[in-house]
């Protein structure tokens, strides 16, 4: 835990991971339980997820429905407490030391004495890699998610909306293969979030990666997702996992076509199921 | 177009009036303040034929030669005159006397930063200091510098140890606790979703502290900094006190007061005064120069 990996040779953006394993998470009767005896909480209860290579998939429902702590899991934040849970094909712990993921949080988590691209460097700074080398891969990312003229300023000189951004071109630094992603845009008002979720969607078309999204809202999952994990609470389950007919490719538009209209019923009435049990 | 060329505008008055304000104001109270306490033996001091009317009795007041509250003139004379009437190489001069204090303040001052640092980094990352550590530490606070200043210096020159050594090690004890409580504090200002975030980046301690923790803790270092200064000057003098000092501010202090040469003895304190207001001014100026690379805040 306390050796820092040095960066492996990354591939180019556009080349397909085609020697990679075509599962990136794979989770079977996964439990997690704080606490201890008759005061413990059943954060998950024997989930069972597969997450394809290339797929974006929504965790959704009410709170207290384990999507959280799902996420923490797969990125080695939280320990399972019994069950499998392999994350490209390797252990959680395996994985994080290998940089096979950003995770971006709710908030942005900048820190505050670095502008925007030392910010963004950090985590190469961690890894090692040589000065140079970093502040490209860092101008790239940065220009990646339009913030090309903010990489002098500092966070507090930047909106909400704009230090996410930061945060993602962050998350997204050190090319892993796995994005995590926990109500990233919850704080900010509907249309910056419109503009962020397209620019993710577009993000995710170009690179390939893989995408895993906490959110609570429909329009949010059904528009960014492939697949759609609908939770509920007490204990964390999965009702049902709904995979999208929508094409690959999409538009803020074609959130009022009926496609996507019957894609969010099909959610919308997962949802309520899980809210029944509560 | 009118008006052209550099002018005072409102908001820069408002900031600079208030200094000599409030010192015109100090002056007039120390003016007072000296009639007040000098007026008992300045008239039994006064030529009897001599009219001893009111301002008569001020003016003698304020040109005493043993004064208890010397006049703020007779203070700047003999201050300018110590300075500039003597050679600096010369004992008698204060700048030399205030040089010596400057030199025990600041390698005490090094010192206390460095433990008080190294000491906040243990309690940090060792568990058992943080629980065990702390309580010696405020105990240590609250014996009086006073008591251990003159023991400390006997039994090191016992030890043969005397000079700058005795007088560095008491600054140093003052000047480490306050930089120890504040850059703990620091050291625990991040907050979980930073450390997280240092976790997926599998970083170990030693990459927490340097990339999170200490940067995060400068906002905490320059107050205890500000505190540790005023402390050092105060222990350079308190420890230039005992064993009949040779050399130093408290030394001219200590020699001010075997003759009852009250002047001497408030210029010594203004020189004190005048050598921590400096201290805290490259404090300040170092904050403003972090400030400054940090785009404008801490």
């Amino acid at each position: 835990m306390t050796a820092t990996a040095t960066l492996a040779v990354a591939p180019s953006l556009d080349e397909a991971p085609a020697a990679a394993a075509p599962i990136a998470v794979a989770a079977e009767k996964l439990s997690v339980r704080f606490g201890e005896g008759a005061g413990a909480t059943l954060a998950l209860s024997e989930v069972d997820v597969t997450i394809g290579r290339g797929d974006f998939v929504s965790l959704i429902g009410p709170s207290g429905c384990g999507k959280t702590t799902l996420l923490r899991a797969i990125a080695d934040l939280v320990r399972p407490s019994s069950g499998l849970l392999l994350v490209n094909g390797m252990a959680p712990e395996a994985a994080r030391l290998a940089r096979a993921y950003g995770y971006v949080f709710q908030a942005p988590a900048l820190l505050p004495w670095r502008t925007v691209a030392r910010n963004v460097m950090l985590p190469l700074e961690i890894m090692g890699m040589p000065p140079e080398r970093r502040r490209a891969e860092a101008a790239h990312y940065i220009e990646l998610v339009g913030l090309k003229d903010f990489a002098r300023k500092f966070p507090w000189q930047l909106s909400g909306g704009m230090q996410q951004r930061v945060s993602i071109a962050r998350a997204l630094s050190f090319r892993p293969s796995l994005l995590l992603m926990d109500e990233p845009f919850s704080a900010l008002d509907e249309i910056t979030r419109d503009g962020l979720n397209l620019h993710l969607h577009e993000l995710w078309a170009r690179t390939g990666l893989t995408g895993i999204f906490v959110t609570h809202s429909i329009r949010e999952a059904v528009f960014l997702s492939t697949h759609i994990v609908v939770m509920s609470a007490r204990p964390g389950r999965i009702v049902e996992l709904i995979v999208s007919d929508l094409p690959r490719q999409r538009q803020l538009d074609d959130r009022e076509t009926p496609a996507f209209l019957a894609v969010s019923r099909r959610v919308r009435e997962a949802l309520h199921l899980g809210y029944g049990h509560v | 177009m009118r008006g052209t060329g550099p002018r005072m505008t409102k908001g820069m008055w408002s900031r600079i009036l208030p200094i000599p304000t409030v010192v015109l104001a100090i002056l007039i109270l120390w003016y007072a303040a000296a009639i007040w306490l000098n007026a008992p033996r300045a008239e039994a001091l006064m030529d009897p034929d001599q009219p001893h009317g009111f301002w008569a009795v001020a003016q003698a007041c304020w040109s005493m030669d043993r004064p208890v509250l010397p006049a703020p003139d007779q203070i700047v004379s003999t201050l300018a005159d110590s300075i500039f009437g003597y050679p600096l190489s010369s004992p008698r001069n204060l700048l030399l006397q205030a040089g010596y204090t400057a030199e025990a303040a600041s390698v005490g001052l090094a010192l206390g930063l460095a433990f008080g640092i190294a000491l906040a980094v243990g309690i940090i990352h060792i568990r058992t200091l943080d629980r065990s550590v702390m309580p010696w530490v405020i105990a240590s606070q609250t014996i009086p510098i006073l008591a251990i200043a003159p023991m400390l210096v006997v039994a090191l020159g016992v030890m043969g140890i005397t000079g700058l050594t005795p007088k560095a090690t008491i600054v140093a004890y003052l000047t480490f606790f306050p930089v120890t409580v504040g850059m703990v504090k620091g050291f625990r200002t991040p907050d979980p979703l930073q450390l997280d975030l240092m976790r997926t980046y599998s970083a170990g301690r030693a990459t927490v502290f340097a990339k999170l923790r200490w940067p995060a803790s400068m906002a905490f270092l320059f107050p205890s900094l500000k505190v540790a200064v005023a402390l050092a000057v105060t222990g350079a003098i308190v420890a230039e006190m005992p064993t009949g000092a040779q050399v130093g501010l408290g030394a001219r202090l200590l020699a001010g007061s075997y003759y009852g040469q009250t002047i001497m003895m408030w210029s010594a304190l203004v020189m004190a005064s005048l050598l921590a207001v400096f201290g805290l001014l490259l404090v300040s100026l170092a904050e403003r120069g972090l400030v400054a690379l940090r785009g404008g805040r801490l």
